[in-house]
Order: structure tokens, then sequence, then C-alpha cells
């Protein structure tokens, strides 16, 4: 390996995420003799980080992960140079001419977005990109060389879970469920942005019935305290809008019918009466300390709940956001970092999960549900990083035909613990590294510009700043130069529906979608269609040609695990690696994160994680990965049944 | 078992690695004792690890001095000869890993880990050899087997970019999900000296080309008193010998061990931080495994060799075949 010696003191790496992968890599990095790195991270560091991010220490608590992660690093190998960035790696400022000063990038992120966004710039720029996740035991580590193999986005990538509105709202049937109303719904409408839509029932049925406009219950009343406020919402959310549900036979043919739930059930006059002791216990200090449970005497997270002792956290966790975090209701939104907003949607989802006859669950279970929090280890960490290490010395070796895939297993298959596989061609229908044109179908006459921009644009094409033109006409921009004028027009159009934009968009319309940011031009063929099935085509809009993430259905125990996530709240910002929290974080998913590989691994009924449910586990597989010849260093794997075609492989 | 709760420290601390092993698995980390000796690269990678999950105590074993070559792969210790003052790697080390994770006691033991006596191990749930001669890690392994309670052995070592694990973890009894019942399963393994001495026409085919290459280079050191890893490629000549002397008497052909596999060996014995920090992560999950009762534990072999890329489990014993 002396000959690589060359190679690796002249290189220039570019770092994404100084997580859990991160930390890892670094110093991984730094001891193979790497000795220009400049690492990107926007995230502080949390206690939760300290189990395997061995950079960092309990003092560094609240400071730079980037920053802190260099002076470590640099303590033991002072003669190299690290240069950090406090920042977020879609900052214009990483633009394609930032990047192409580096010889090869290695993302050690925590979501998918940020992944998606790299993987643009790093083919605009044309630089190799290694990619690589890890949750709990399982783990991944690709390269991505522009057109020699597949970039990141060639392949389906899972997205978030969304669950059907009326499932949240009337028919839960999961916990998970429970958490999603709890948090999206119910913690949104009482602590966030009132101006939110919600689809939470706020209203009475008589209220409104007879007056024009119905009392939203959730204004609190001139007369009424704090606890009395308190118990008419419990009252309201677990009691009548349940009744109201009940009302509705036809819901309920065939389910369980659900119990209403008031406060003077469940908890004794004198207990609701004397419910906490909040003056008494409470330092004025960190808001993030606040906490109901420990005015309550309740320890142990791990510990199950009952219905009353749910009930009293409910009661005085909303009594305490309103007493000791006053300024913060309207502008809250959850946060699993926040004590008091955890214990709030747990014991709300817990009421309403015994309402429905689903069980309870303990706050250290719903706070992994609630925050998607992805299972991280360091010993995952530290292989998944070597693995990067070595495969980033064959990107600067150019050794081709040596790039491998690798999967890091919980259990063994075929012998292997660490699976090898070689990479596959690039995508040619991929709308991100070839020109395929999209396809998507819409009502134009019903859809707005804006929904195209939030549900197509940002949500599924992952651009950052795009620009959308209808041949000549520009119809919408996004940038810091914009004269105000422009900025107006823009935001006319948005409103607009877009059979009446300045240039119409209709049925057989081309519009071409650009980010400039990241390089990326698309061209989509709109096709008029006047019907969209509620339930199953909620955006109201089809897009076709893109890299749809698989319809595969977690059962809940899955999703609870891998954090699929719930619903809107998806923007997982915090690039981790797999590191962590936020690499951690699911919608994304993973620490790291590892591209779906159903086509190649078959079964992948024990996944555990969205992002790595390729990875094979154990004995499930049906179908074995195939051994080109034995003593070759390859592995080939079959292609799954997921309908996509196969791909060639790299020879 | 005692159904001590965690504090609400650790509860914070470990809160994603709970979320992969449960409650009662990161309790029975916090009460395991480990001893590790030869402290070079991978194993301080391993160090690392386990520290981090929040073992009880972690014994270091490693008087020697600090040179170069000791802390090519080592990122616990800064370069700076004037904070050494004497002291012994496992010193030196022993007050970075304390930093790491402040519950967790990290200790020094002086001495040779060959001569210590049986009843000194009995302190430890696993013992971890690494960088000793082929002597010492059959006589350390035979003291633990002496011991009535289960000790867990292991000896891992890296060369050029491969890396080699054993484990001994005489009979373990634990239990597996399949489908909706769960099993109890029993592995049998064998001793160092017993995996060792298994004729090598009686191994499955295929067996890794690195099993029967590293015991060549062990053998090959015994007879000549080197070190481990004392070793360069002068030495290829007298090792084909001995590479021929060894398939004679085990009726196996040569081309099982390649000259190139072994040059890489005798001559690469820098380490590769890639390699120590994959082996060691593999270690490290391994002894959790052991100590938290969760998951199978590999029996008894593993190789990674990074011109491949693959990470081989491979099970050298009599219940094998």
């Amino acid at each position: 390996m002396a000959s690589d010696l060359s190679v690796i003191e002249g290189a220039k790496l570019l770092m994404v995420g100084a997580g859990g992968i991160g930390c890892e890599l670094l110093k991984t990095l730094a001891l193979s003799g790497f000795k220009d790195i400049h690492i990107i991270d926007m995230d502080t560091i949390e206690v939760s980080n300290l189990n395997r991010q061995f950079l960092f220490r309990q003092s560094h608590v609240g400071q730079s992960k980037a920053k802190v992660a260099r002076d470590a690093v640099v303590r033991f190998r002072p003669q190299i140079s690290i240069t950090p960035y406090h920042a977020n790696v879609k900052d214009p400022d990483f633009n394609v001419d930032f990047f192409k000063q580096f010889n090869v990038v290695l993302n050690g992120l925590d979501n998918l977005d940020a992944r998606r966004h790299v993987n643009r710039l790093c083919l605009a720029a044309d630089v190799p990109l290694v990619e690589s996740g890890t949750t709990g035991f399982l783990g991944q580590v690709t390269v991505h060389a522009k057109g020699k193999t597949e970039c990141y986005e060639c392949q389906p990538k899972p997205s978030p879970k969304t669950y059907p509105v009326c499932t949240i709202t009337s028919t839960p049937s999961k916990f998970v469920h429970c958490i999603v109303w709890a948090k999206d719904l119910l913690f949104a409408k009482m602590f966030g942005d009132k101006n939110q839509e919600n689809d939470l029932n706020v209203r009475t049925s008589d209220a409104a019935s007879s007056s024009e406009h119905a009392e939203d219950v959730f204004e609190s009343k001139k007369d009424e305290d704090i606890e009395q406020y308190g118990r008419r919402i419990y009252d309201h959310v677990f009691g009548y809008n349940i009744e109201v549900a009940l009302s509705n036979e036809e819901t309920w043919k065939n389910r369980n019918r659900p119990r209403p739930v008031y406060v003077r059930d469940v908890l004794a006059t004198e207990l609701i009466q004397q419910n906490g002791n909040v003056d008494k216990d409470l330092v004025a200090g960190d808001p993030l300390s606040v906490s109901a449970m420990a005015s309550l005497g309740l320890k142990n997270p791990q510990d199950v709940w009952s219905l009353m002792e749910n009930s009293r956290i409910f009661l005085e966790a909303l009594k305490l956001f309103f007493l000791k975090r006053q300024k913060e209701i309207g502008n809250l939104s959850f946060d699993k970092d926040d004590q008091l907003a955890v214990e709030f949607v747990t014991a709300a989802a817990n009421i309403r999960a015994a309402s429905f006859g689903i069980p309870l669950h303990s706050l250290f279970e719903a706070k992994g549900i609630a925050g998607n929090i992805v299972h991280a280890v360091a010993t995952t960490n530290a292989i998944i990083a070597g693995l990067i290490v070595i495969e980033a010395i064959k990107v600067l070796r150019k050794d081709t035909s040596n790039y491998r895939m690798t999967y890091c297993l919980e259990h063994p298959s075929r012998k292997m613990l660490l699976m090898p596989v070689e990479p596959f061609e690039p995508n040619k229908s991929c709308y991100v590294c070839s020109e395929t044109p999209l396809s998507l179908e819409i009502n134009t006459k019903r859809s707005k510009l804006r929904d195209f921009v939030e549900k197509v644009v940002k949500a599924k094409l992952g651009m950052n700043l795009p620009l959308i033109m209808h041949g000549q006409v520009l119809l919408y921009e996004v940038g810091d130069d914009l004269d105000e004028d422009m900025v107006a027009n823009y935001e006319a159009n948005l409103e607009k529906l877009l059979s009446e934009l300045p240039s119409p968009v209709t049925g057989g319309t081309i519009l071409t979608v650009e980010d400039l940011q990241q390089e990326l031009t698309c061209n989509i063929n709109v096709k008029h269609r006047e019907d969209f099935d509620e339930e199953k085509e909620p955006d109201g809009m089809i897009l076709s040609g893109w890299t749809q993430p698989p319809a595969a259905e977690k059962d809940g125990k899955e999703s609870m695990g891998n954090g699929a996530s719930t619903s809107s709240a998806s923007q997982a910002i915090p690039l981790e690696t797999i590191g962590d929290d936020d690499i951690e974080i699911v919608p994304v998913v993973t620490e790291g994160v590892a591209p779906e590989r159903k086509r190649k691994l078959s079964d992948t009924s024990n996944a555990v994680t969205s992002d790595l449910s390729s990875v094979e586990h154990g004995t499930s597989s049906k179908k074995k990965p195939q051994e080109i010849d034995d003593d070759s260093d390859v592995v080939m794997l079959e292609d799954g049944d997921s309908g996509i075609s196969k791909k060639k492989r790299l020879r | 078992m005692d159904r001590e709760e965690l504090t609400e420290q650790e509860t914070a601390l470990y809160d994603r690695q709970i979320r992969v092993w449960g409650v009662d698995a990161q309790r029975r980390l916090s009460k395991s004792h480990i001893l590790v000796s030869g402290l070079k690269g991978t194993v301080v990678e391993f160090c690392k690890n386990v520290v981090l999950a929040g073992v009880g105590s972690l014994t270091l074993n490693d008087d020697r001095p600090v040179t170069d070559e000791l802390l090519s792969a080592n990122f616990l210790v800064p370069p700076d000869e004037n904070m050494y003052g004497g002291k012994s790697v496992a010193e030196l080390c022993c007050d970075s890993l304390k930093d790491f994770n402040p519950m967790v006691r990290v200790a020094v033991q002086k001495g040779d880990v060959s001569s210590f006596d049986v009843d000194f191990f009995d302190k430890f749930d696993v013992v971890v050899v690494s960088c000793c001669s082929l002597t010492t890690k059959k006589l350390v392994n035979e003291k633990c087997r002496k011991l009535s309670k289960r000790v867990a052995f292991y000896t891992v070592d890296c060369r050029d970019s491969c890396g080699e694990i054993f484990v001994d973890l005489q009979d373990y009894i634990y239990s597996k999900k399949k489908l909706e019942e769960t099993i109890e399963c029993i592995l049998l393994y064998p001793s160092f000296e017993d995996a060792i001495a298994m004729p090598w026409r009686s191994l499955p085919k295929r067996v890794s080309k690195l099993y029967f290459a590293m015991r060549v280079i062990e053998r090959f050191e015994e007879a000549e008193g080197r070190k481990p890893g004392e070793t360069s490629t002068a030495d290829l000549p007298n090792v084909l010998k001995l590479r021929k002397d060894l398939c004679e008497a085990h009726s196996l052909s040569e081309s099982q061990i390649p000259d190139s596999l072994l040059e890489r060996l005798l001559a690469g014995t820098r380490e590769f931080p890639p390699v120590c920090a994959i082996v060691g992560g593999i270690l490290g999950q391994e002894v959790i495994k052991v100590i938290s009762g969760k998951g199978d534990p590999l029996k008894n072999f593993f190789f990674f060799d990074a011109m491949d890329g693959k990470g081989i489990i491979e099970d050298i014993s009599k219940t094998s075949s």
C-alpha cells in the first residue's frame, strides 16, 4: 500500500457531514495520511451524539461539529490541514466551482435531501462521490463516478412514509398513527402557527350548526384558568371528537369502536385540582429543561404509563407550556430534543391509543417514533468509514474496475459480514444524470403554479433554487439578486392557475425546470387530467419518469424502528452521518444512508431501515446473490423483483 | 438478573444505541469487564468502540514504550515526545480513553500477559490479545478455559491490508428468534490450539486463503523467535519453504497459499488504518453481542482483505463439518 501514499498525500478531499460516520471518517483519513481535508456540517453537538461521535465531549455540547472535529483530529495529527465549515451544504457558496477543487467527495449525511443535492453538484463538477449510510448494525458504501457508475439518484429512494388523512383523524389502527395525530395535528394546533392548515376538528357541532362562525374551542375563554382550559381541550379532543366520530355508523361497521375519554373518568377530582407542583419545582433557566415528568415525579422514560399517568402528564405539560414557555406558543414545531414537547406528544398519543384499543408505549419509544430517530452505534460507523477510505483511495488511483459497493450486514450472507458488489452502470433514463424528460399529469385548470412548485419541483425533484420556464417565458425563479418587480411578479404567478399563467400551461406544454446551483435541468411534458383520487393520489398530480419510491408498506413495528417518517415534517436538515441523530433522522433515514437496493437483494422483509432496506438479512432472502466466480473478488447479485430492468454491471 | 435502572445520564448518553440493543443489554454491558493486551491500531479501535458502548471496565496491558511505528494507526496518543515522560503505550492510551466516556473505568495492568496466573483472568468477562506470539495466544486461551466461569477469548491481528479475528466462547447458549418462536441455540468452540491443529484437508472447501497464510507466518515467526510483525520480504524464501513443508504434511496444494499473499503479509508490517477501523469495528460488535446476549456471535474466525473487500466468517472446528 506504500505506493498509494503519493496519491493520498496529494489529494484534496471534501467531507460532507461530521456526525457518526463523519467523526470516524475524519479520524481514519487523518491516520491514513491524507493532508488536505475540508469538512462541512451545519449541526451542533448534542448529548445523544456522544455515544459514538467520539471526537466530541460533554463540554462541546452546543458547538459546531465541523470545528470541534477538526480541533480534535489536529491534536493527534498536527501536520495536516483540515478546513471546517459550520454551514449547510446547500448554501449557495458551495457551488459547482467550489466542488471542482476536490479530487473526491465523501458523504456522511443523514438525509436524502442533502444527499441528492451533493450528488447533483458532484455530477455537475464531475467529481467522484463516495456515498454512505448506516442504521444499527447495517451499513452501505457506494461509489458514484459520472458516466462510469450509476449516480445516487439512478435508482428509487424510499420516500417519507405518509398516511391517509382519515386514518390519522378518524381511524387510527397503529400507535404511529396516534403519534402523527398528536404531533402534526394536536401539538401543531396548540403550540404551532395558528394559520397553518390543520385537519383537527376544533368545532363543536351545535356551534357549527347554529352560528355563522363556529367557535374554535382552542381559543381560551376570558374567565377560565389554565387548569380549566387544559381539561376543556382534553375533553374536546379525547371525548367529544370521538363521540362525533362514533356517530358515523358507517365508519365502524368493520372496525372496533373507540371509547371516548373524559378527564372526570380518568382523574379523581382532587387529583385534577392538584396536578403537579409547577411553581415549587421550577427554576428559571433553559426552557428545554422544563418537564412534566419531573414535576409529577415520574422518572423512568422506559416505563409505559397508565391512562391516568398519561392524562396527568398531558394536563401538566399543557400547563407548563402556558406558564413557562408562553412566549414560544404560536411558533413551536415539534423537536425530539424538546423534553416537554416529547412528553406532551407521548401522553396525547397514549390517551388516543387507549381510546382506540391500541397498546400504549413508553416515552422512550414514543420519542423514537415521533423524532424519527435512527438507531446508531459506533462500531458500524467505524466499519463504514474504513470502507469509505478504501474506496476513496481506489477513486484517487483511478482504479475504476475495482470500485465496489459494499454492504455491512448484521447476519452473514454466504459467510460474509462485509459483502462487496460490483457497481452498476448509469441508468440511461435517470432524470438527474441523463437528459430524459419527465411527464406530469395534472389538472391545469385547478392547480396553481404554487402546487407545482411545492409538490413537484421541491418535494420530488429536490431543487433548491429553481427556475421554471415555458419556452422563452420565465414563470418563476428564486434567487438573491432579483429585483422587486420580478419578485412580485413571480409571487403573483404562484397564486395563478397553470392554465391562466402569462404563458398558459395546458396539456401538451413542455416546462423546463432548472436549478442553477445544482446545474440540473429537467424537461417536463404536461398532460391535463381532470380527476384524481383523493386518497390514492393526494397530491392531485402524478409525476412519472422520475425514480419513484417503491410502494412498500411497512408494518407498524418497522416504521417505528426506522422512523419511516410520518408526514409533512420531513425536511430533515441536519447532516449527520450515519450518524446521527439526525442522520438519524429518518425521513430520510439513517445516518447515512443508503439508497434502497431492493432490486438487488430481494427479500427485505426484515430490513431495518428504510434507507437500508436493501440490505439482506440473514436467511430471509429468497434470491441469494450469485457469485460469478468463487475465486474472483466480485460478487454479483440478482435483480430483485421490483420490476426494474436489469442493470449492466461494469466490467 | 438484577433490575437496577440505568441512570438518567446513562439513558441520555446511550439513547441511540439502546434503540439498537435495548436496556437490558445496556445494563449487562455496564457490568462487564474487559482485558486487552497488545495495543496496536486495531486494538485501539476496539477499545474506543467498547468504551463508547459503555462497558463497566477496560484494562489495558502493553508495557512497550511508544515508537513511531506503534503510533502509526493510533489516534489516542499525540505525536509529541515531550508528553510521553517514560510512560508505556498502555498508560498513554489509558489517559485518552478515560476521556471518551467518564462512566467507564479504564486502568492499566503492567506485566507480561503470558506470566499472569489463572486467577488473574477470573476478573474479566472478555480477554482480547494481539501482537503476541503463538505460544502466548495458546497459553492465555488455556488459562481462560481453566476458570469455572466463561471468559470469552479473542485474538486479533492485522498485517498489510488484511485482518484476522479468532473467537473462543467455549460453549455458548443463546436464543434466536425464528419466525414466531424463540429457539435455543448452542455453539461449541474449540480452543485456539485445537482449532489450528485441525487437519487442513478436513476443513470446508474454499476456506479463505488468508487462514492458511496466517498460520504459515505465525509458525514462521514462532520458529525464528521473531516478535509478531518482525518480518520483511527477505524472509520470503524461508517462508515458502515452510509453506511447502506444511502443505505436504496436510496434503494441501501449495497454490492454496499464493506467494503474492505471503509476500504482502511479510512486507506490510505497518498497519493500514482503514483495516484497523474495520476489523476493530467487527471485533467490537462481536464482544458487544456476547456480553449483551443479543445476536448470534461469529464462530470462530473472521477475515478481512481490503484487496477483495470481503469480510468472511470461517468455521474452523470439529463440529463444523
